[in-house]
């Protein structure tokens, strides 16, 4: 049987799609056989960030509807053995991700995964709670910024109530904040809401802070997952998050201010 | 903080600024989240049927869903304004 984590945020342009590509990417590279879906039906973008969108041949409308069995729409990763994408279908069709068509493909799926990262589209609509509604666990990404924080609450709120799990009777799904884009130097003066603010708020536990980083657009313009890039900043956070996530103890890094000099001190920065 | 800051205004810090109305907001979400999704348009609905009678503000009712063991309590609060019209 495959875990099923949802990554998630209610606000769009927060980093669920880095984070979906560079936790699954982390996840395969540690040995686990692991299985990433784009839900955002008519918004494909998960190929892109992955670097496979000229491979894309069937999508995950064509298995659900039977056009095209999951060998067939599954992608394999060229640089993580273990790794395979389910791209989104491109339809406008905002019916096509039907419950018994996503729980069919998740169930074949778990047959041989290990690992199935829903990444979710934004919104509050099918999709994102098709992503959802499977789920065993939940990550969720956060700015440190209001409408990121409040709209990360309400998919708590969904999380808590609208998945299989509940439904079934069982315990809500347990989320947890990945904080992204992430200004260390910006918190210390009080113009960002700290890592703390944001926890006290949303009280879940914490997976991981991303630093606001270079290497993001970077990762992104090139087709390479973040967690590839292992010399920067963003890179290490996230394969620290991937650590976390498999139980692992990993500290904070990347979130405190560089202390300054005396002469740094006395005339700002 | 630089040499020139000292003589700037003192004045709240955004974050602190984004907190607390971060907290606010969300506390009032949450409140209203466990309810029916009904209860809206019963708010609603129950506006206007009052303000038939009476001249009332929109905040004037006020809806809180509670739950007690198994019970669900649907409390219902009416403010009335001070002259009546």
């Amino acid at each position: 049987m495959a875990r099923i984590v949802v990554i998630t945020s209610g606000k769009g342009g927060v980093g669920k799609t880095t984070t979906s590509a560079a936790i699954a990417t982390g996840l395969a590279l540690r040995g686990h056989k692991t299985a990433v879906i784009d839900f955002d039906v008519g918004l494909r973008n998960l190929d892109l960030i992955m670097g496979c969108e000229r491979r894309v041949v069937y999508d995950f409308v064509n298995v659900i509807n039977g056009d095209a069995n999951l060998k067939q729409a599954l992608i394999r990763d060229k640089r993580a053995d273990n790794l395979y994408i389910l791209p989104a279908s491109q339809t406008r069709d905002k019916d096509a991700l039907t419950q018994d068509g996503v729980e069919r493909v998740l169930n074949e799926l778990s047959e041989d995964f290990e690992y199935i990262i829903c990444d979710s589209p934004a919104g509050i609509e099918r999709g994102a709670l098709m992503a959802a509604y499977f789920a065993d666990e939940a990550i969720v990404v956060t700015n440190p910024e209001v409408s990121s924080v409040r709209d990360s609450d309400r998919i708590l709120g969904i999380l808590a109530s609208k998945t299989r799990q509940v439904e079934q009777g069982g315990e809500p799904i347990q989320g947890r904040l990945l904080l992204t884009r992430y200004a260390a130097e910006r918190a210390a003066r009080g113009e960002m809401l700290s890592i703390e603010d944001v926890g006290e708020i949303l009280a879940i536990d914490l997976l991981g802070v991303i630093p606001e980083s270079q290497a993001v657009l970077n990762a992104s313009n090139a087709g390479q997952p973040v967690v590839l890039d292992e010399e920067s900043d963003a890179g290490q956070a996230y394969q620290d998050a991937v650590d976390r996530f498999l139980g692992e103890e990993r500290p904070l890094r990347f979130v405190d201010v560089p202390k300054k000099g005396f002469f740094g001190r006395l005339f700002g920065g | 903080m630089g040499i020139f800051d000292y003589f700037r205004q003192p004045r709240q810090k955004s974050a602190s600024v984004a907190k607390e109305r971060l907290q606010i907001i969300v506390a009032r979400e949450r409140a209203a989240r466990g309810g029916p999704d009904y209860l809206p348009a019963m708010q609603q609905e129950l506006l206007q049927v009052i303000r038939k009678y009476v001249k009332v503000n929109d905040d004037a009712v006020q809806m809180n869903v509670d739950r007690e063991g198994d019970c669900e309590v649907l409390e219902l609060n009416i403010t009335l304004p001070d002259d009546r019209g």
